[in-house]
């Protein structure tokens, strides 16, 4: 890697104005930024550790929300949502392997969108509110597209607020070398319908299966989602599957976490 | 009751200590005071001309010490290849110059074009960053069809074309073949590809080069699973270096699978930058560097045609493979699809006619070389498979086809120039079924099928040459080295022992195993035998460790050794009891006068060895040390049945192994737990070439899964727990240990048995699939279903 500045505030506010400085990059646990600085794709000036803030540290819950701190560890999160969230804690649990589930945090998943991450499933498939050091963004609004986001510069997600659902599962097929998604859908019922939320699949990264959502608010059963499918076209093509086999998948995994969820 | 200790025994790892605990000495452990870093700059294309390298820039950075680049290894010597092969017309392939850094041009992604020697790490990469590099960037062949038409790209200018060697096998049987195609009952057809795998050993190469201007002696630590051969080829070849002034060390080495058996640039380059800056160098590969540099494995396209008789007797068998070299001839790539592939396509079956024809060809690709099994995969596999096919499309059982032409009589001389000395096919067939439950296979296909999954069973043989040699025998064939191995068996005064061997451990279990041996040929403790391995200075000249061959010919060698030492120390022990020679017996570490109670302890005779005062000096010389190289008679010839039960989810294309049965015939066992262990990562190897790896190159030369975030290596819960079996032995019967060799066994016998599991699989599910070409990831598996 190059050679760069580190600093580890104690604060948000710290945090936010360390990373005024031109070229200086926020620092989660690392799992993608520390292996792209290795590989010399990345010269920042400063890294700015998100990992020394208590206030962004722990799980809660607060008018039937789950709030969790942006620097939280996804092994944090398996522990500490199984018993009223099990379906975000099974989700956490299968992220990565030990490693990258005890440094990688939800704040740098959510904020880096790999589009064949785990966690923008969940928080689009729940229709989460990401919350950063200067406002509140619904998770609609959040994802942008392939590694792009509502972030500004500088912008830190401090916190997600998870809405609990009725029912949900995450059912992920995986890419057979990364163990990244090579789908994963998301679904999650909700007293006022169901969110149905793919990753891994799009070009477009993480987005929302409308017609299944449409079928599933009216009968919440896999035989629901029978003849329905996305169109291959925008689908991610590559060594490891066609567009045409990752919308396919979208349906299969769908209909299963439509079986899990029960 | 199994043994405790000796040859039969399964004593734990002794190595296994430190390299559990973190204690292991690797090549990156090594720093000697004073060195300076490398760092390559490698080409980011597949083919280009060098128009210019400008280090200007570069060479003020800080801590730069010189960078190298191709014009200061002009007048120095190129890589050489090990192994030539004549073609069909008796013409010797085509031969390319393989220069350590590039001259001219760039063949590969990966190719180095200039090294920088700096202070620290990061100062070299810095520095290579900086230079600037004008490549002319030219049309790349990756395809080698493609590469082989008129008017295709050459990978090297001085070529006539991009075909090093057109080989024909047996040439004189051609004729015969194809008479027996035209007379044939039934003939089966396949074409496959065996996919390009890259060996990934955990331990990245490494190399550091030392010099001492006191002495004039290049030492050089190594990634290698064969020193001596590095330092003949490096000393000789490459920079002139006599083996006096020039030392190799292989240190502790986490995996080669083949891959560190060859020569590379960095060795070299390492070795003659220390020389020219009388400083110490290191370079260690990253992974992104070892997924471009190391050499490759398999990647043959192959069309194989089988010939039956109306009885179902296989009449004649007739192939055509396309060999990808890469860019460059790696050190013993052409003996690979040729003597290591051609030699075993009789299988295990009296096919009396064979004609294999091999084109091997040069790509802008990284070169391909020996990979666990190195050829006897390949041949396998497409045998294996076009049997296979063959009894489906005569609808007969694929396990009797293949009984009805199993060899039976040995020793048997097969029409493809080798002669197996022993085997029983029939009984690693008959343990296989024992262990597989062939009978329940229809209650676990109905209980798979309750849960939506399609069950498949793949049943196939494989036999494999080993202990590669006799020298004499490989010499005519092309080598250019022989392919003996040594031992020294020194004991010391006070009895323990130091062996010292030219076979190279790098995971086997060498310093465990071998003192299995010595120990009951002696009678004493093994934790009296220590064995020395991995650097020239202190090991006789060896040929080093592949091809499943430390144990048949260097443990040989060991025997050889030992039973000088026997008789030296009879002699010895005669004088001590005053008894004559012949009536001397070793048993349990004490030298008996037959029929007596008169006897004298192991120890006491080598201290004799050593303080002669009580001593034949006018018989025999004092000490206790002899060498042995041992040269064997012939191939070991391993054999063995594999079943494979898997799982198909048809809705995602996704294969699981459920169950997985190896029977292989080792002949003799010295340590079965180590076997097992070996047949186990074996197999692992094998099922991540069925199911997961496959390198793919884009149609511009760039590796398209260079790292693992798309390059899938097997893990734990890729493959199910195994069954494994070895009490099928019929011993060698040319080597004194009666061993064979079981290191690549499980890597060649299982990826037919796991692809006929799933075409099984598909066929039982009523799809007309009669092939898929590996890997069968979950998409190509879901696209056959769906096709």
């Amino acid at each position: 890697m190059y050679a760069f500045d580190f600093e580890k505030p104690g604060s948000i506010a710290d945090a936010v104005a360390a990373l005024k400085d031109e070229d200086a990059q926020a620092l989660g646990g690392g799992q993608t930024l520390i292996p792209t600085l290795k590989q010399r794709l990345a010269m920042p000036s400063k890294l700015v550790s998100l990992t020394g803030i208590a206030e962004m540290q722990g799980i809660s819950k607060a008018g039937g929300e789950i709030v969790i701190g942006g620097a939280t560890p996804h092994a944090a999160v398996a522990d500490g949502v199984a018993g009223d969230y099990p379906a975000l804690a099974e989700l956490a649990a299968h992220i990565g392997d030990p490693a990258v589930r005890n440094r990688g945090t939800i704040g740098g998943s959510l904020a880096n969108n790999d589009p064949a991450a785990c966690y923008p499933a969940a928080a689009l498939g729940s229709g989460a509110t990401i919350v950063t050091d200067r406002r509140e963004i619904v998770a609609d609004d959040y994802f942008q597209g392939m590694f792009t986001t509502a972030l500004d510069e500088g912008e830190i997600v401090t916190g997600v607020r998870f809405p609990v659902p009725e029912k949900a599962s995450y059912m992920k097929f995986e890419q057979p070398a990364s163990r990244f998604a090579l789908v994963g859908v998301f679904v999650a019922k909700y007293a006022d319908g169901v969110r149905v939320a793919v990753t891994g699949a799009s070009e477009e990264g993480v987005f929302r299966w409308s017609e299944a959502e449409a079928a599933l608010s009216s009968d919440f059963s896999p035989a629901a989602l029978d003849g329905l499918s996305v169109p291959a076209d925008g689908m991610i093509s590559d060594l490891h599957g066609s567009g045409a086999y990752r919308a396919h998948l979208v349906a299969v995994m769908a209909k299963r976490a439509v079986a899990a969820a029960g | 009751m199994p043994k405790d200790h000796g040859i039969g025994a399964s004593p734990k790892r002794r190595e296994d200590v430190r390299f559990l605990t973190g204690a292991g000495n690797y090549t990156d452990d090594i720093n000697i005071h004073g060195q300076a870093y490398v760092a390559f700059l490698r080409s980011d294309v597949a083919h280009g001309r060098i128009k210019g390298v400008d280090t200007s820039a570069a060479t003020d950075m800080p801590g730069v010490v010189r960078i190298f680049t191709g014009a200061d290894f002009e007048g120095v010597g190129g890589l050489p290849c090990g192994w030539q092969v004549t073609d069909r017309h008796g013409e010797p392939m085509q031969e390319p110059a393989h220069p350590v850094l590039a001259q001219g041009k760039v063949r590969h992604v990966g190719d180095p074009i200039a090294a920088v020697v700096a202070d620290t790490p990061e100062q070299a990469r810095d520095a290579a960053e900086a230079i600037e590099v004008d490549i002319e960037e030219l049309p790349a062949v990756i395809d080698m069809k493609a590469a082989l038409k008129d008017g295709a790209p050459k990978v090297h200018d001085d070529l006539t074309s991009n075909l090093c060697y057109d080989w024909g096998f047996v040439e004189e049987n051609k004729a015969a073949v194809d008479e027996a195609f035209g007379k044939a009952a039934h003939v089966t057809t396949l074409e496959l590809v065996n996919n390009r795998l890259i060996a990934n050993p955990m331990e990245p190469r490494v190399a550091v080069g030392d010099y001492s201007r006191a002495t004039d002696e290049s030492t050089l630590y190594t990634t290698s699973q064969n020193p001596h051969v590095i330092r003949l080829l490096m000393g000789a070849f490459v920079l002139g270096i006599p083996e006096h002034k020039l030392r190799v060390v292989a240190p502790d080495v986490g995996g080669g699978f083949g891959t560190k058996i060859f020569h590379y640039a960095e060795e070299a380059f390492c070795t003659f930058a220390a020389r020219q800056l009388a400083r110490p160098v290191k370079w260690t590969a990253s992974r992104s560097e070892a997924f471009i540099s190391d050499a490759h494995g398999r990647d043959h396209v192959t069309k194989i045609e089988l010939a039956l008789n109306g009885d179902n007797n296989f009449t004649a068998l007739r192939t055509e493979t396309y060999a990808n070299m890469g860019a460059y001839l790696s050190t013993f790539a052409p003996s690979v699809p040729t003597w290591l592939h051609g030699t075993l396509m009789a299988g295990n079956y009296k096919t009396p006619l064979i004609y294999v024809n091999v084109k091997a060809v040069f790509t802008n690709t990284v070169p391909v070389d020996a990979y666990r099994g190195a050829g006897r995969p390949e041949a396998t596999y497409q045998l294996e498979r076009v049997i296979d096919k063959a009894a489906r499309e005569l609808g007969v059982d694929p396990i009797e086809l293949r009984r009805q032409n199993f060899i039976t009589e040995f020793p048997y001389a097969t029409p493809v120039a080798v002669e197996y000395d022993t085997g029983d096919y029939h009984a690693t067939m008959d343990k296989l079924l024992e262990m597989m439950d062939r009978d329940g296979f229809d209650a676990r296909a109905a209980e798979s099928q309750k849960r939506g999954k399609l069950r498949g069973l793949g049943v196939n043989c494989y036999i494999e040459a080993c202990g590669i040699a006799p020298s004499n025998l490989v010499g005519q064939l092309g080598a250019r080295a022989g392919l003996y191995e040594s031992a020294t068996v020194r004991v010391n005064a006070t009895g323990s022992i130091s062996v010292m061997t030219g076979s190279h451990s790098h995971g086997q279990g060498h310093e465990t195993a071998f003192p299995q041996v010595i120990a009951e040929m002696l009678g004493i403790d093994e934790s009296m035998v220590e064995i020395v391995h991995g650097d020239t200075a202190k090991t006789p000249m060896g040929m080093g460790t592949y091809g499943s061959r430390s144990l048949a010919v260097g443990g040989s060698a060991m025997v050889r050794a030992t039973e000088k030492i026997i008789n030296k120390a009879k002699k010895i022990a005669a004088h001590l009891l005053e008894a004559s020679e012949a009536d001397i017996e070793l048993k349990d570490g004490a030298f008996t006068v037959a029929g007596t109670d008169k006897s004298v302890a192991w120890g006491d005779v080598t201290l004799a060895a050593y303080v002669p005062h009580n001593y034949p000096l006018d018989e025999i010389e004092p000490g206790l040390e002899e060498t042995a190289f041992y040269d064997p008679a012939n191939f070991t010839y391993p054999a063995g049945a594999y079943a494979c039960e898997v799982e198909v989810d048809p809705d995602t294309g996704k294969v699981t192994i459920e169950r997985f049965a190896a029977a292989d015939d080792f002949g003799n066992v010295v340590n079965p737990m180590i076997v097992t262990g070996q047949v186990h990562g074996g197999l692992a190897q094998g099922i991540g070439q069925a199911l997961l790896e496959g390198a793919a190159y884009d149609e511009n030369g760039q590796l398209l899964n260079g790292s693992y975030m798309d390059y899938a290596m097997p893990r734990a819960d890729d493959v199910p727990f195994f069954q494994v079996d070895h009490s099928c032995q019929t011993p060698c019967t040319h080597n004194p240990l009666g061993v064979k060799g079981c290191g690549e066994a499980g890597a060649i016998g299982s990826p037919p048995a796991v692809v006929n599991a799933v075409v099984d699989a598909l066929q039982r599910a009523g799809r007309e699939v009669t092939h898929i070409d590996m890997p069968l990831s979950p998409a190509r598996v879901w696209a056959a279903l769906n096709g």
